[in-house]
């Protein structure tokens, strides 16, 4: 069932179209992601969802209710953990819990989150003094502390170092696993590929496809390659007659046979039957990276 | 509410060089001065009073200044920079309570310090309290409201918490000067005199209640005339992020 319903949103600033016709709905209880370059709409759009901005055209329903209309009550079902929104310095973590509790009717008990988040030992502790892996922890702990059915998570891992990453990613698993419904707005393919059932692909303002991370990465030509270094010398016609094979080619040792189907099958049975070794065999198959170019026409860089 | 003026008291009381300048300054400069001998005696140049009581109303002044005008915009300038106002507007919570907090964790601080003031005038240096005490504490409140708007209007003009810092700083200097706290108002000509009569935090309105008669109430009527048009714009023309 669809708890966030989001129809031609339309955001102008100035006159620069900053969202342009976006429409998606997600599901009660699924991570839902929101992908794109920086500068494609991506928080503008979010922001419309959480009412913090007023959309020039279009409807969004969260819940049910219009997130402009009905802030007040969107605020107590939905948590936010904005881009670069910092708290003051000094102030100490279980204060800032202990302080945004109370402004829910019905809060989360703010021991059990930071317990929850790892950040139990860290209740005394001034938020000037928090790692960056910390810090977004904590944003994380005062997006839940109102026991949101929605929870929309900004760039979470941006600034991250890889482990930080990783550990903020099984975060958000648990917390959908509690049954809070996540939207997260990255940049990031690993991260969307890794965390998300459904992506809505958004560049330059625009939606260019909802679907799940396989479902997106099917749409690119099912091309794959292989690539090895065969220990004793080989015939390349033996691969290059397969079925299953476009191309192959020669780098120096290594030999890259690019081809459909079940290419790797088709490769290591030659290669087993003439008893060649394969050294450093690798396969490489088209990625979200390689949808997002098919469908946008260009690199999301990073 | 309580809870927020709770918390942002606690962070107040962090910043050692807050809690000095806005409570304590005032009274130590109290006792530098008055630790001067001819700055503790009569002078018949100035109706036959003490420097150190005449001055009590410019120390008043400094600790509104400090509080209204320094402290005020540049934490709420710096809470709109690091986002703390617009994860507050995700809340249920509207933003414009914490500056209602920051405000009323000022009137505690201003109230505290001008106490000290009083406390250490009266036991080390036998001043006198205000002989009008309801006039001078309308007038320490409005003149603290009207300070504190004027700093909230800078905050919300202002493009950053640099920026808001030196506009403010500006604003700090003249309130200063107006209140006399540089030099000895009676040295100032009359014209000057004359404006800081009527410039917030209104010194003297303070003057006259400490030292005898009730505030006239024309000061009075233009502090809470700037309280509210520089509240009011302040309040139209704020940016939350």
């Amino acid at each position: 069932m669809a708890i966030i319903e989001v129809e031609d949103l339309v955001k102008t600033y100035d006159r620069k179209v900053a969202v342009d016709g976006v429409s998606f709905t997600v599901d009660e209880g699924e991570i839902f992601g929101i992908l794109g370059p920086n500068g494609a709409g991506k928080t503008t759009t979010v922001e419309c969802v959480e009412g913090l901005r007023s959309p020039d055209g279009g409807t969004i329903r969260v819940d049910g209710l219009d997130p402009r209309r009905d802030r007040a009550e969107l605020r107590t079902r939905l948590g936010a953990q904005l881009q670069q929104s910092d708290l003051p310095d000094r102030i100490r973590v279980g204060e800032a819990l202990d302080l945004y509790a109370s402004f829910y009717r019905d809060p989360a008990d703010w021991r059990e989150l930071l317990a929850r988040l790892g950040l139990a030992d860290r209740a005394k502790t001034e938020y000037r003094k928090l790692s960056g892996g910390q810090k977004q922890r904590v944003s994380i702990a005062l997006a839940l502390i109102g026991k949101p059915k929605v929870a929309v998570l900004d760039e979470l891992t941006t600034g991250l170092d890889p482990q930080a990453r990783r550990d903020t990613w099984e975060l958000v698993e648990q917390v959908r696993d509690t049954g809070v419904t996540v939207v997260l707005v990255t940049h990031f393919m690993e991260e969307a590929e890794r965390l998300c059932d459904r992506i809505a692909l958004i560049d330059a303002g625009k939606l260019v496809a909802v679907d799940s991370p396989a479902g997106l990465v099917s749409r690119v030509d099912g091309e794959q390659r292989v690539k090895f270094r065969p220990a004793t010398p080989l015939d390349v016609t033996l691969l290059a007659d397969l079925p299953e094979v476009t191309r192959v080619e020669r780098h120096g040792p290594q030999l890259i046979v690019t081809g459909t189907g079940n290419l790797l099958h088709a490769v290591t049975s030659v290669l087993a039957r003439n008893q060649i070794v394969a050294a450093d065999l690798r396969i490489e198959q088209a990625g979200l990276d390689d949808a997002f170019i098919r469908l946008t026409g260009r690199k999301l860089s990073e | 509410m309580l809870k927020i003026v709770n918390t942002e008291w606690k962070l107040f009381l962090r910043e050692p060089s807050m809690v000095v300048f806005a409570v304590l300054f005032p009274a130590i400069l109290l006792s530098v001065l008055g630790a001067i001998p001819a700055l503790r005696t009569p002078d018949p140049n100035f109706d036959n009073q003490r420097f150190i009581d005449a001055y009590m109303s410019s120390l008043v002044v400094v600790t509104l200044a400090f509080l209204g005008l320094n402290k005020l915009p540049t934490t709420v300038a710096t809470y709109r920079e690091k986002g703390v106002l617009r994860r507050f507007s995700t809340t249920p919570v509207h933003p414009a309570r914490l500056l209602v907090a920051q405000v009323l964790v000022n009137v505690i601080a201003g109230v505290l310090s001008v106490v000290l003031l009083m406390v250490v005038g009266r036991v080390v240096f036998d001043i006198d309290l205000p002989h009008h005490p309801l006039g001078f504490v309308v007038t320490f409140l409005l003149g603290m409201l009207s300070l504190s708007a004027i700093g909230l209007l800078v905050a919300a003009w202002a493009p950053n918490a640099r920026a808001a810092g030196g506009w403010a700083t500006v604003v700090f200097m003249l309130v200063m000067f107006f209140g006399g706290v540089y030099l000895p108002r009676f040295l100032l000509p009359d014209f000057l005199n004359t404006i800081g009569e009527y410039l917030p935090p209104g010194v003297e309105a303070l003057q006259d209640s400490w030292l005898g008669a009730a505030p006239d109430p024309v000061h009075l009527g233009v502090l809470a005339l700037v309280t509210v048009a520089a509240g009011t714009v302040a309040a139209k023309s704020f940016r939350w992020e």
